[in-house]
Order: structure tokens, then C-alpha cells, then sequence
């Protein structure tokens, strides 16, 4: 059994949180005391029935105010698979919280109302999902029963969401027709649309393949952390701690310490008690190499058969997150893996209208904020564009007098 | 391209190992919060997966109520010996003495909420800057949405308002003299999760996890153990029943489960099928539906 993360970018007026709520319920995700909890509260659907979205509203304000602040993350497996939802709110001052949670999914679920069809914020939520390159992608037309259940309303927004899907460059898009207030595609196939024969939602999530691990010769580790335990019987013992970023480490590959250069060979790979043979993608590790090698924390051991970015001016797309404005004057810090280093934005070349996507002139960026600026950093960093290799493609950066993260990174192209 | 995909339990202790890395990488003075639950027990054998055959790069802090199943204490005691790490334990009673809280009276009197205190001072008085804890998302709606690396400020307040956002596997550790950070390297199991893990590793665990033959008062409509820390009176009356408890909290707060379940197997079909959610058998969250995000922000683990 596997994991799939997958976020969803919807507003309360799309059902959202109903469709999560769904998600959880019909899954028999909902414990007992969480269903007393969720029927003791006086918040009950037109016709009388639980409101599901509360069981996606976490904090008070966000019960208060009737709206998601925050991204929540929720679990439910089924036999085939365990689920972690991010729960993002939608609306454009919550850009930054759609981008976290996108940040590490593997799909995402549009929503669509099928009363409005695509709207502005089906353009701005396709956009972010194409600018994190989340590469598997639902779209559900929700409230179907709104719409008498109508395959020529369902045809319509399909495709008028193509052509949107074309130009953002998403070619793996999936649409559903649902009711997640009534249940209709969630869970259950539904009885009310017999011209649809696709599969519900949940067959989806359970059967679609997201691996989207790259060839062994991507093999990247960020230094966490050196075993030296220099006890007696462990003398020489040095071991390099971290996870696997991408690609596959073997006993023996050839191996190159970024950015010094320096190479080696893998001589025994460990997983605490186990030696196994290979060090696959998202596995935490300790390589052992067979020549001493100056390592510490924030090095990359990569594959010789393919080397590393090795840069201090980059190109980059940016999500501003801070309330405080980009400041040019500034020396923020960055942060790579496991590598933090002094950064500036050398310059703005544009900011992107995200619910246009549009491309304008810009002095600064505020929060929520996304665009390409140029970066100039004080050590050079090895890392991956983004489109390749997104685990070793990405960023933060940090204000380093409130340690805030302010920003996130994506790298692109060579400045 | 790579065949094999990595197992549910593989990937959640890849992730877990991870982050108690980037804690040894960032922070100077970590701390690893111990209870003698079975999370924070996880958590001491992904620290040993993730440093062995160094030493752990942190203490492990008890924060010890004084209210204890004294299974717990027998346990820490025995696996603090067994790993050759440093163990720092923080007394509740200390506060107490001390006049900075006072013991709640009454029918529900628990020193749970006193913990918050002791462990405040704890964190204080040797200056540490992290504490990895073994919350987990799963148990309830505020921690739903709380950051891997939890920034708390200096009187231990949680700002749900003011979190970073937490992107990719990047994590954020700095912070300002006086803050600390809370750190939850198992934030993404769930409680069967856990406990299909420590079946997968042989773990140990606290006899008290088992169905044993135990002497209860019924509180609240739950399963309390009969013992000096509860106030009990006339109308409370002892039966001997065959229970297990689900959480390993103050023995004033933590509620008992009827079960026959004293194998390991026998537990995780009984969470499979229960109907009750874990923190159902902590009175502590009772109290309002906004209990645990008053308590977090308040400083509470």
C-alpha cells in the first residue's frame, strides 16, 4: 500500500469542504465521537442533514467566520491506499496557502461550480497547479444536482476547461461530474447521470499511478547530519545522513560531492540495522563513501553520471507569503535542503496577473504575489530546475530579522 | 525508472527520520519530550533509526505529573538504561510545591493542565531551543493544522495565525533568543499507523497498552482506573474489569477501554473497527470543542 497527497483548491461556496467531508464520511473516515461532536454543533444543510464541511474547519476563527484560513490535512485510507488531504482555502488572499499545500502533492481536485462553469478562480487555481507542476489533476464539476444532473452543462464546462488546460500546458486532466452535497460520483458511482461512464472520485484517487520518479541517474542526497560516533570500536566510522531526493543510489556508483566537487565511491549504504543493496527515492539513509571526503551538512551527493546545477544567479518564480513587501535593499537567506546561504533579488523581470495570467512590469511584491525575478546568491547552490527535478528544484527564503518564511522559489532558468 | 515504490509505513518513518535530521542540523540545544506513551516511544526508535550508531543528538525530558501508571515509569526507566541516552524529568509536584500553580480540587481535579508549567520551566531552565513531541495530526482538529516545526514564542504560545508556511520538505527552524520550536516528526501517522508500526519493529510497549484485569470507577461515562490520584467518593463504585488504555496520560485524565485485546494483533483489529476516536478517551479534550487550540496556544505540548 502506498501514499497519495493531494490537495484541493475550491472555495465554500464550491462545496469544498462538503466534498472533503464527504470524502471522510462515506469512507467511514469519521470516528464516533467526531460525528457526536459534528451533530452537537447547530450547523445542518437546508434540508436538515449534517453540514460535512465542519469536519473540515479546524480553529474557532475559522468556525466564527465560516471560511478556511489555514491549510488543514486530513487522512483516510481505503484498502487500496492512505490519503492525506491538504485542505486549502481558495480565495486569492489565500494564494500562498494553496501553494503550501500544493507544494507537496502529488494531484490536485479542482472544483467547479456547474452553475458558473470556469470562473476566475478555476484560472488562478489551474495556474498554481501548473506552476508547482502538481502532475495529476481532478476536475470536479460539482453541484450537479443544481443542474438537473445535465450532460450538455457537464460538455460545456469540459470544454471550455480544455482550452484553459491547453494553454497552461496540464495534459493529464480528469473530469468528474459530482454532487458532493448529495453524494453523486464521490464515493458511490452515481445513479443520476447514466451518460457518464467514468468512475467516482474515489476510484480515482485509489487507481491513478503518480510515481514520477526519475532515472536512477538523477540520484541526489542533501547532507543532513555526519555519524561520527568516535568511540573506540567505531573509530573510523563516518556515515552521511539524509533522504533521498530523487533517482537511486547503488553500492559502488560513482558519486560527486556538490558544489566542491570532490568524488568518491558509494561503499555501503545503511538503514540503521539493514545494508541494502540500493537507496531508493524517499528513503532516509546513511552512505558510507570509500575515500575520505571533506562533507558537512548543506553538500549534495549526486551521481557522477549526472551532475548538479551549479550556480549563484538564477532565474526563478516566486509566491510572496509575508505581509511585509519584498524589500531589494535586503539580504534574505535561502534555503535549499539542507543548505541556507545569503540571497538578493537582483531584479523583477515580471509579475504574472494569476487570474489572467497575465504578464506586467513590477517594483516589488506583495503578499501573494507571483512572478520570475533574478536571484543572486552568496554560495553557489546544486540544485535542479524545477521542471526536471522539483524535489531539488525548490526553495524558501527567509527574513532573517522576524525568520519568517517570505517566499517561496522555483528555479527555472539561467540568468 | 524506478520499479518499486516505497511502502506506506517505509515512507512515514523516511519522513519522520528526516525531520529529527534537520532538528540535529538546526537546532543547538534539542530535547526530545518524552511521556512514556506509545507515540513518544515511536519516536525514540525513529531516533534511533535515524543516529545510530551515534549517539542521540538530545536529551529525552519526562515532564512526570506525578500521577503515573507506575507500568510507565518501570518502562522509561528500563529503556533509558537499555538505549544509554541522558533522561532530564521535570516534576509537576515541583510547581506545585513552589506555589506557581495550584492542585484543582473537585470530582474532576487532574494535573494534566499543570504540566504546562513544569514543562515551561523545563524548556527555561536548560535553554532548550526544540522539542520533538509525538503529536499527530490525526488526533484532532487544531493539530490538523499545525506545521511540522512549530514555532511557539516565548511564553509558549501557539499563534495559529501566525504560522510560516511549511513548503515541500523545507523546514524552517530559526527562530529568535526566548522562542522555542515544537518539532512532530510522526504529524502524518495516524494512530493505526503507529501501531501497525510498532507491530512491524517488535516494539515494546507499556503493559498498561495490553487488556489487563484492573480495578475502574465509571466518570463521566467512561472507564477511569481506580486509584489516590482520583478523588473519589461514596458514590463511586469499584469494579474489577478487563481493560486497556489507548493513551498513556495522567492517570486523573486518562480513560480505560473495555477490551479483551492483550496481543498486539488483537489491538489493531479492535482500533480498526472502533468507532471511537483516540482522544474520545481523554477527558482533558472534553472540556469545549475548542479545548485543544485554548490549551495549544497556551503553551500545552
Amino acid at each position: 500500500m502506498d501514499i497519495l497527497k493531494f490537495f484541493t483548491a475550491g472555495s465554500v461556496d464550491d462545496g469544498k469542504s462538503t466534498l472533503i467531508g464527504r470524502l471522510l464520511y462515506d469512507t467511514n473516515s469519521i470516528l464516533a465521537d467526531q460525528l457526536e461532536a459534528l451533530q452537537a454543533s447547530n450547523r445542518k444543510n437546508d434540508d436538515g442533514t449534517i453540514d460535512l464541511a465542519i469536519l473540515t474547519d479546524g480553529l474557532r476563527a475559522e468556525r466564527e467566520q465560516g471560511i478556511t484560513i489555514d491549510v488543514a490535512y486530513k487522512y483516510f485510507q481505503t484498502e487500496k491506499r492512505k490519503f492525506i488531504i491538504a485542505d486549502t482555502p481558495g480565495h486569492i488572499q489565500y494564494t500562498r496557502n494553496m501553494v503550501t499545500g500544493a507544494s507537496t502533492a502529488k494531484l490536485a481536485i479542482i472544483l467547479i461550480d456547474a452553475r458558473k462553469g470556469v470562473v476566475e478562480q478555476t484560472i488562478r487555481h489551474s495556474y498554481l497547479v501548473s506552476l508547482l507542476g502538481v502532475s495529476e489533476l481532478a476536475v470536479c464539476i460539482n453541484k450537479m444536482d443544481m443542474v438537473d444532473y445535465s450532460e450538455t452543462v457537464f460538455r460545456e464546462i469540459t470544454q471550455a476547461y480544455e482550452a484553459l488546460a491547453a494553454k497552461l500546458n496540464l495534459n493529464k486532466v480528469n473530469f468528474i461530474p459530482v454532487s458532493a452535497l448529495k453524494g453523486d460520483n464521490i464515493v458511490h458511482r452515481s445513479d443520476h447521470m447514466p451518460w457518464y461512464d467514468g468512475s467516482s472520485l474515489l476510484y480515482f484517487l485509489e487507481n491513478v499511478e503518480v510515481t514520477g520518479h526519475l532515472p536512477s541517474v538523477y540520484a541526489r542526497m542533501p547532507v543532513q547530519w555526519v555519524i561520527r560516533p568516535q568511540t573506540e570500536d567505531l573509530h573510523d566510522y563516518r556515515g552521511y545522513a539524509g533522504r533521498i531526493l530523487s533517482g537511486t543510489f547503488k553500492k559502488g556508483d560513482a558519486v560527486t560531492v556538490m558544489p566542491s566537487g570532490q568524488q568518491s565511491v558509494i561503499d555501503r549504504i545503511e538503514v540503521f540495522d539493514k545494508e541494502p543493496e540500493q537507496a531508493l527515492t524517499g528513503m532516509s539513509v546513511t552512505l558510507h563513501l570509500k575515500d575520505q571526503v571533506d562533507i558537512s551538512r548543506g553538500d549534495v551527493l549526486v551521481s557522477s553520471a549526472r551532475l548538479t546545477q551549479q550556480t549563484k544567479n538564477i532565474a526563478a518564480d516566486l509566491c510572496w507569503m509575508d505581509q511585509k513587501q519584498l524589500d531589494h535593499s535586503l539580504t534574505y537567506l535561502l534555503q535549499h535542503n539542507s543548505k541556507i546561504t545569503k540571497c538578493k533579488i537582483a531584479d523583477i523581470q515580471y509579475k504574472v496577473d494569476i487570474n489572467t495570467m497575465k504578464k506586467e512590469g513590477a517594483d516589488t511584491f506583495h503578499l501573494n504575489d507571483i512572478g520570475r525575478v533574478e536571484l543572486k546568491t552568496a554560495d553557489e547552490l546544486a540544485f535542479d530546475w524545477y521542471d526536471e527535478n522539483p524535489a531539488n528544484g525548490a526553495a524558501i527564503l527567509i527574513d532573517s530579522r522576524t525568520n519568517l518564511t517570505v517566499a517561496a522559489l522555483m528555479f527555472r532558468e539561467a540568468v | 525508472m524506478q520499479a518499486q515504490k516505497l511502502d506506506y509505513l517505509d515512507e512515514l518513518e523516511a519522513e519522520a527520520i528526516h525531520i529529527l535530521r534537520e532538528v540535529a542540523g538546526q537546532f543547538e540545544k534539542p530535547a526530545l519530550l518524552f511521556s512514556g506513551g506509545k507515540d513518544s516511544i515511536t519516536l525514540v526508535r525513529l531516533a534511533e533509526k535515524a543516529f545510530r550508531p551515534g549517539k542521540f543528538p538530545f536529551p529525552l525530558v519526562h515532564i512526570d505529573t506525578g500521577h503515573n501508571f507506575e507500568e510507565t515509569i518501570i518502562y522509561r526507566d528500563q529503556m533509558v538504561e537499555r538505549l544509554g541516552e541522558k533522561l532530564i524529568v521535570g516534576y509537576v509536584q515541583d510547581a506545585i510545591d513552589q506555589g506557581k500553580v495550584l492542585e484543582q480540587k473537585g470530582k474532576n481535579a487532574s494535573r494534566n493542565a499543570l504540566q504546562t508549567v513544569t514543562l515551561l520551566d523545563t524548556i527555561a531552565e536548560h535553554g532548550f531551543d526544540a522539542c520533538i513531541g509525538g503529536a499527530r495530526r490525526d488526533e484532532e482538529k487544531a493539530r490538523a493544522k499545525e506545521r511540522i516545526f512549530s514555532v511557539r514564542d516565548e511564553f509558549g504560545q501557539w499563534d495559529p495565525k501566525r504560522q510560516r508556511p511549511e513548503l515541500w520538505n523545507i523546514y524552517n527552524g530559526r527562530i529568535q533568543k526566548g522562542e522555542n520550536v515544537r518539532v512532530f516528526p510522526i504529524s502524518n501517522w495516524t494512530e493505526l499507523d503507529v501501531w501497525n508500526y510498532i507491530r512491524r519493529e517488535k516494539m515494546d510497549l507499556p503493559s498498561i497498552y495490553f487488556a489487563h484485569q484492573r480495578d475502574c470507577i465509571t466518570r463521566n461515562g467512561q472507564l477511569m482506573a481506580a486509584s489516590p490520584y482520583l478523588n473519589m467518593d461514596e458514590e463511586d463504585l469499584i469494579v474489577s474489569r478487563k481493560v486497556r488504555f489507548r493513551t498513556v496520560g495522567d492517570m486523573s485524565c486518562t480513560a480505560a477501554v473495555a477490551s479483551e485485546a492483550d496481543q498486539i494483533d488483537d489491538i489493531i483489529a479492535e482500533i480498526s473497527a472502533s468507532k471511537i476516536s483516540e482522544r474520545g478517551a481523554r477527558l482533558d479534550d472534553k472540556v469545549s470543542e475548542a479545548a485543544m487550540e485554548d490549551r495549544k496556544k497556551g503553551g500545552y505540548f
